[in-house]
Parts: C-alpha cells; sequence; structure tokens
C-alpha cells in the first residue's frame, strides 16, 4: 500500500491581514488507503491543512497534487452540519441529491450508509431528536454515501463524551479499508487508535514537526485499547505532542 | 397555572380600577368612558365598526402580502448578487428612516386614497422582512455552505436548497414584524385619508367620531385596532409554530 494519493508540496498559507502564516512549507505524502491522523495543539493549522486538502481555502504558496484526478471527498466537520428541516435520509441523500439523483435511486445508497454507521432504520428521523452521537453519526453517513475515494474528518468527534467518542472512533474503523482518511484531532488516545501514521504538528508557524508510524496490532475496540502496543504508542505521541509544543 | 392566569388577571384588575375610578369620580363619558360603556358601544355600532375593521385589516394583509414578496424577491437579489445590495441596501434604509405621515400625504396626492393607503403600509413592511430575510439568507450554516460546494452544488443550489429553507424562520419573524407594522402604516394613511373625507377604514372612523365628539365611539374604535393587532400577532405567532416546528429545538412533540 505504497502508493501515493495525495502529495503537498511545500505549502503555505497566510491568512489576509495576517502577518504570520497559518501554515508554513508543509510537506506530506499520503499514501492510498492509509489513515493518517493530523495530530497537534490549538492554532497549529491543523484544521486549515485539511481545508486546504479538500478546496475550501487556496494555499498562498505551494502545491496539492493528486495520482491523477481530484477524487471524490467526504467531508465530516466538527459540528453534524445538518439541515433541521430535512429528515436523516434527506440529509444523507444530499450529495447524491446535489450530483442529479432521484430520491428513489437513492434511496437504498441511504440505506446502507446509515446501516454502516450503525443508523439503520432511523431515514425518518428528524435531527432535532437526534442524540449529538447520532447526529455525528448521520454526518458520517452522509459523508460515506457517494463513496467517496477520501474521507476527511476534522475533529468530528470532540464535542462527543468519552464512551460515545469510542463507539464513533470504532464506527469509523470498521469503515477502513479503500478509503483513505485523514483525521485531525487534538487527541493522543484518538490517534492512537485510529491512524496507520500521524503526522505532528506545532504551532507559530503551523508546520509538521514529525511523522510517525504506528505498530498497530490487528486488534480492534476493547482488546486494542488493552494493549501494551496501544500504551506504548500513547507515550510515543504524548511525548511527541510534548516536544511539538516547546518553542523553538 | 398561575404564571398563566397573571397577565388575563392583571388585564382585569386594570378595567375594574378604570370602571370603579369613573363611577366613583363621576367623570362623564363624554370625558372618559367607562369599559362597560365602550364595550355598550362597539356592541351597538357593530356592523359598522366591523366592516370599518374589515376594510383596514385586508389594507394590511394586501400590504404584507406585497411587502413580503418583494422583501423576500429582494433579499434572494441582494444574496445572489453582493454589489446589488451594497448599491440599493442604503436606498432600503433610508425609506425605513422616512416617517411615514410625512410621505402619506405626498401618496395621497398622486395616487387613488385605496392605493395611497396600500402604498404606505406596504413601505413601513418592506423593510423589516427585507432585512430579516436577508440576515437569515447570510447565517446558513458555514459548513453547508462548503459542503455544498464540495459536492459541485450551483449557485442557485445552494441559494435555493440550502440559504432560503435555513431563513425561513428569519423570513417568518421579519413577517410577523411586517404584519403589526402594514397595520400601523394603514392607520396612518387612512388618518392622512380620512381628513380629506376619503376613507372607509377604523381610523377614519375615530378622524370621523372625533369631529363629532363621539368619545365612547373613538375608545371602541381603537379597542377594535388593538384586537386587528393582536389577532394578526396571534395569527402568525401560531403559523410559525405549526410551519416551523423542524427548524425549532426543543421538546419532541
Amino acid at each position: 500500500m505504497t502508493a501515493p494519493l495525495l502529495t503537498l508540496i511545500n505549502l503555505s498559507l497566510t491568512f489576509p491581514g495576517r502577518a504570520a502564516p497559518a501554515l508554513s512549507g508543509v510537506d506530506l505524502v499520503v499514501q492510498r488507503g492509509e489513515t493518517l491522523c493530523l495530530l497537534g495543539p490549538s492554532g497549529c493549522g491543523k484544521s486549515t491543512l485539511l481545508r486546504l486538502v479538500a478546496g475550501f481555502a487556496t494555499p498562498t504558496a505551494g502545491a496539492i497534487s493528486w495520482a491523477g484526478q481530484k477524487p471524490e471527498i467526504g467531508f465530516v466537520f466538527q459540528e453534524p452540519n445538518l439541515m433541521p428541516w430535512a429528515d436523516v435520509a434527506d440529509n444523507v441523500a444530499l450529495p447524491l441529491r446535489l450530483a442529479g439523483m432521484g430520491r428513489r435511486a437513492a434511496a437504498p445508497l441511504v440505506e446502507a450508509a446509515l446501516a454502516r454507521v450503525g443508523l439503520a432504520g432511523q431515514e425518518r428521523a428528524l435531527p432535532r431528536q437526534l442524540s449529538g452521537g447520532m447526529k455525528m453519526r448521520v454526518s458520517l453517513a452522509r459523508a460515506l454515501v457517494d463513496e467517496p475515494e477520501v474521507l476527511l474528518l476534522d475533529e468530528p468527534f470532540a464535542s462527543l463524551d468519552e464512551i460515545t467518542r469510542w463507539e464513533l472512533n470504532d464506527a469509523l474503523q470498521s469503515l477502513r479499508g479503500g478509503v483513505t482518511i485523514l483525521f485531525v484531532t487534538h487527541s493522543v488516545f484518538e490517534a492512537a487508535y485510529l491512524a496507520d501514521r500521524v503526522a505532528l504538528l506545532r504551532a507559530n508557524p503551523g508546520k509538521i514537526h514529525a511523522l510517525v508510524t504506528l505498530d498497530k496490532a490487528s486488534a480492534s475496540g476493547a482488546a486494542l485499547r488493552a494493549s501494551p502496543e496501544y500504551a506504548k504508542t500513547c507515550a510515543t505521541l504524548s511525548e511527541g505532542l510534548r516536544q511539538a509544543m516547546m518553542p523553538t | 397555572m398561575i404564571a398563566k392566569l397573571t397577565p388575563p388577571l392583571a388585564l382585569a384588575a386594570l378595567l375594574l380600577a378604570w370602571e370603579a375610578a369613573v363611577a366613583l369620580l363621576k367623570i362623564p363619558p363624554a370625558q372618559l368612558p367607562a369599559p362597560s360603556v365602550i364595550v355598550a358601544t362597539l356592541f351597538a355600532n357593530a356592523p359598522q365598526l366591523l366592516g370599518a375593521a374589515a376594510t383596514t385589516l385586508s389594507e394590511a394583509l394586501q400590504a404584507l402580502a406585497l411587502a413580503g414578496a418583494g422583501g423576500v424577491a429582494l433579499a434572494l437579489l441582494f444574496s445572489w448578487s453582493p454589489m446589488l445590495e451594497r448599491a440599493f441596501l442604503p436606498v432600503a434604509v433610508a425609506l425605513q428612516v422616512t416617517p411615514l405621515i410625512a410621505v402619506a400625504p405626498l401618496l395621497l396626492i398622486y395616487l387613488e386614497p385605496r392605493a395611497a393607503v396600500l402604498a404606505c403600509a406596504v413601505l413601513v413592511a418592506f423593510f423589516p422582512i427585507l432585512s430579516n430575510a436577508a440576515a437569515g439568507l447570510k447565517a446558513a450554516d458555514r459548513g453547508l455552505v462548503e459542503l455544498f460546494r464540495l459536492k459541485g452544488a450551483s449557485p442557485a443550489d445552494i441559494l435555493f436548497r440550502l440559504r432560503l429553507p435555513s431563513a425561513l424562520p428569519s423570513i417568518f419573524t421579519g413577517l410577523r414584524i411586517g404584519a403589526g407594522l402594514a397595520l400601523i402604516g394603514a392607520v396612518a394613511a387612512e388618518l392622512a385619508a380620512g381628513a380629506a373625507g376619503q376613507g372607509e377604514g377604523l381610523a377614519f372612523r375615530i378622524v370621523e367620531a372625533g369631529y363629532r365628539l363621539k368619545i365612547p365611539m373613538m375608545y371602541a374604535a381603537v379597542v377594535l385596532l388593538c384586537l386587528c393587532g393582536l389577532a394578526l400577532y396571534g395569527a402568525f405567532a401560531g403559523l410559525d409554530r405549526i410551519l416551523l416546528r423542524r427548524w425549532r429545538d426543543g421538546a419532541e412533540d
């Protein structure tokens, strides 16, 4: 699995009216099918990096180059960002509907996406009837429904309670395989659980401090969380994060 | 339960105090009629007063429909083209801050009295609808706007499938405010028109009764106007609750 899908070359972004760059000279190669976590303190530009990859912002300098055409991208924000007037099925169907698919043709795909995130049978529920964790699952299903090659997640579970967060991490882990995932988080534990590789970012200016390849046990769920490898990874990442937060 | 009963009890207490004061101080009805006299006048002149109320209400509702359609359409146009917004928003603000009562006599010169009343009411109701709709269209969820773009949505898709439904609660707020203002605009224009003896609405009845020093009749007309305002407000609050249930957070039904 060493076919690069995405290459970032010397990527920099300075927001208009700001002197200091938000990101400076980021070089990164993302392999097809891997889960890469962007881990760093607040203000290190990890979300900005993700937004550049999505095309929500344009870099001041540098290049974003995809192997072949820009692939279909699924994006999950920090908030669920659901349309309150639309039921779960219509929210999940959004990418398909915007691509011109009819409601009836979209229905089986929506059903499948909801089943993948553990929300089978919730098609007719309204967003306001759902808990925070369930809303996030809907948001995840919406990102998956059109089978994107790349999934970008911007601290999606940051505002959820710990148990719900674990459940959603499990849901996300079961989706891997085929999909290339870029996951922004400030949680060492989340990165240690999900990632194949972790890019540690530092702030002022935002840049990559270190790239860590994780030694993944094949286990997942509670077994992975209890494994010595997981504990070791958490310790390695914590130390890396501590160093990334030290002034240069 | 007590909280629910407080407003009607307070109103009843106020009316009782008024009734008692008029009786005890022996104030003649020509100066200050007691509530009972006002109600009696209302019933005695019901056909005439209700007809006038219907005229005024229908003027206000027609004005609201025109202002609603125009205000929302203009807000959509502004959302489509920020340049248009920069160009025309100051004009809309200038119209809004001009005291209407000063414009009404002008309108009465150019237009038929009925059309002038309508134009006046449209002018006052227009701005809150426009500004609320424009704010609502702008306030659409940023993440969703980005998601729409990521998925290749056209500007029309973003406007009609995202911004417009997102703005519906704000548009309704604008309509509710606009409904009250349309009534005020209609009354102000009727007063201006009524002075020239051309009106048929409630405000004209007030002016007419004033000329004849029929004070209880004036009060009865004012009470009816107040009821018209409350009815408009209540109708829109109710419509809002029924139509926008999905938009509003809160307990499940």
